[in-house]
């Protein structure tokens, strides 16, 4: 009789053995590329950048941030009426649409009946924050510097601020609501269940607990409000010189404004080889301020995101 | 006389005489009346019919399979129902007569009167201090704070273990003790029934034993429902209880719940007149 073979050694049979598994491979390969496809375009178009406008930057350092705008010469050339002009509209967003979204987010989630008109308002607010920016820019055009002109004073940087205002709006609204939502039901009804009303439990527990949540979207719709460049451009965000020296915050919000994407652009327009180092030494300024707020986002997330 | 000869609900009345409790089923004030109540969602009447008095200072189980409405009934007694926009109350139920859905009645003032224990331990996301103060700051009870948040832990039986850090957040907690904190809360603001729905389904056996003995405490100030799927607990803490079951609705798949039997525990538990109800205490069906 042959000896049998030991339920090891089988079981060794059987398990042996690599599988050569070419689709699997193949399919990883192909999700690396693409990885790195979109990271090398990253780091390229940084490098460029870099490149062009870190001389500038170190050469001129603080100097360049406090120069104003220059078309004759690049040396004389900086990007300080940016700077200001960025902080203006950025009053607007903040007095404006963050008060307007929040809120508009918390009737939404706290006290509107859920109703076919509401969540029709819920899906309009969407598609909102997805319309091209220029059409909010033509929507200030006609609104904010042609009908309300004896208030904003034309193309100011009152105007664009409103528009700025009015295009993060949606955003402020969505990323509000959504960490609303986050807030789970049961702190709710442990509210109610100790005889709050509606207002004491929106003010005592929800807000609080969504408050980190809502506190990171705003803070990430003004970076959003930060880089947006075309819109401004059809309110009058000037490309050429404007004044800032001297004038008080009510004159500087009534008079013409540029902002830091809009100098990007005034700068890029001019042909001399020069002012393109000065334009890259402006997108870095530009990147650097857009990255430094995304960085207090993500903090402030991260500090006081809550698990349930 | 012999006890033995004695119907058990009179048993039990003596038993609990020589505890030194006082309460007897059948003898106490009706507390919460429930009569013809049907609820429903949208069109779907989720139970229909219940009809059964709730006693002081006792402790009243609902039980029955899952989707019997028991949840669901335990909801409309202090109009937590109200927060689901769908719902809809027909028949009446009545608080010490009154009918707390009658005209101008506030359901915030019918929740400070009859609190609520949720299923799973919900202590908001504060200090354990501001968890059990925040109910009777809301309600503007008069008195020094610091005693009622005290008295209210001590009566849930957490203060000891809780005494030294009050400030730390009440999500600190393990879940019994969550627990407990959940119903410091709610008898911090002095309600007269407390309303308890699965308290300890999220809690291991200790802690539920741990929650089951206060529970026997706090009937001798509160009258107590509690639903509850686990019949061990319902038989262990109630002296009343009513079983639910679920019944396929004239048209369509859905289940209605409705009340099959309503008696003291022994009673449901030793013999219940019911065939459904014997079936169930028995495990033959759910």
């Amino acid at each position: 009789m042959a000896i049998s073979p030991s339920t090891q050694d089988v079981v060794l049979a059987r398990l042996k053995g690599r599988r050569v598994d070419l689709k699997g491979v193949l399919f990883e390969a192909l999700l690396l590329l693409a990885l790195l496809l979109s990271l090398s375009i990253l780091i390229t178009l940084m490098a460029d950048v870099l490149r062009g406008g870190l001389g500038v930057l170190t050469e001129r350092g603080f100097g360049f941030l406090t120069a104003g705008l220059a078309t004759f010469s690049a040396d004389t050339a900086g990007v300080k009426q940016g700077i200001v002009g960025s902080m203006l509209t950025l009053v607007f967003v903040v007095l404006l649409a963050f008060p307007l979204g929040i809120g508009a987010a918390v009737y939404l989630e706290e006290y509107a009946p859920d109703t076919t008109f509401t969540r029709f308002i819920n899906v309009n607010i969407r598609n909102l924050a997805g319309v091209p920016s220029i059409v909010y820019g033509l929507l200030g055009l006609a609104l904010f510097v042609e009908v309300f002109r004896p208030l904003t004073g034309g193309t100011t940087a009152i105007s664009g601020g409103l528009t700025l205002a009015v295009l993060v709006l949606p955003i402020v609204v969505i990323t509000a609501a959504e960490a609303l939502r986050a807030v789970p039901d049961s702190i709710r009804e442990a509210g109610f269940g100790v005889g709050a009303t509606r207002w004491e439990v929106v003010r005592s527990h929800v807000l609080p607990s969504a408050a980190p949540g809502i506190l990171t979207g705003t803070v990430l719709s003004i970076s959003r409000a930060l880089g947006e460049t075309a819109p401004l451009l059809l309110v009058g965000a000037i490309t050429g010189y404007i004044a800032t020296g001297g004038q008080s915050l009510v004159e500087q919000m009534r008079s013409s404004f540029t902002t830091l994407p809009t100098v990007v652009y005034s700068y890029a327009r001019l042909p001399s080889q020069d002012f393109r180092e000065v334009t890259s030494a402006a997108i870095i300024v530009l990147l650097a301020v857009i990255l430094l707020v995304n960085a207090i986002a993500i903090v402030l997330r991260n500090r006081y995101e809550r698990k349930w | 006389m012999e006890t033995a000869t004695l119907t058990p609900i009179v048993q039990r009345g003596l038993r609990a005489r020589e505890r030194g409790g006082p309460f007897v089923p059948g003898e106490g004030r009706t507390v919460i009346e429930m009569a013809d109540l049907s609820v429903y969602y949208g069109d779907f009447r989720a139970v229909r019919d219940i009809s059964l008095k709730v006693e002081e200072h006792l402790i009243t189980a609902f039980i029955g399979p899952s989707g019997c409405g028991k949840t669901t009934v335990l909801r409309c007694l202090n109009r937590m129902n109200d927060l689901i926009e769908i719902a809809r109350v027909e028949g009446r139920v009545s608080y010490h007569g009154v009918d707390l859905y009658g005209k101008g009645i506030d359901p915030v003032e019918v929740r400070r009167r009859i609190g609520m224990v949720f299923q799973k331990p919900n202590p908001f996301p504060k200090s354990i201090y501001d968890n059990v103060s925040f109910g009777p700051k809301i309600a503007g009870i008069e008195g020094d704070m610091d005693e009622i948040v005290e008295l209210s832990l001590r009566k849930a039986a957490l203060w000891d273990e809780v005494k030294d850090r009050l400030k730390e957040s009440g999500m600190s907690l393990s879940g019994g003790q969550q627990q407990r904190l959940c119903i410091a809360r709610c008898i911090a603001v002095q309600p007269d029934v407390i309303l308890m729905d699965e308290p300890c389904s999220a809690l291991d056996p200790i802690a539920t034993a741990r929650i089951e003995d206060l529970m026997q405490e706090l009937k001798n100030d509160y009258s107590i429902v509690i639903v509850t799927h686990n019949m061990q607990q319902a038989a262990r803490v109630s002296d009343m209880t009513a079983f639910f079951t679920a019944e396929v609705a004239e048209s369509g798949d859905r289940r209605t719940g409705v009340l099959v039997e309503y008696d003291t525990t022994e009673k449901i538990f030793t013999n219940p007149s019911e065939e459904g109800t014997e079936n169930y205490v028995t495990g033959r069906f759910g």
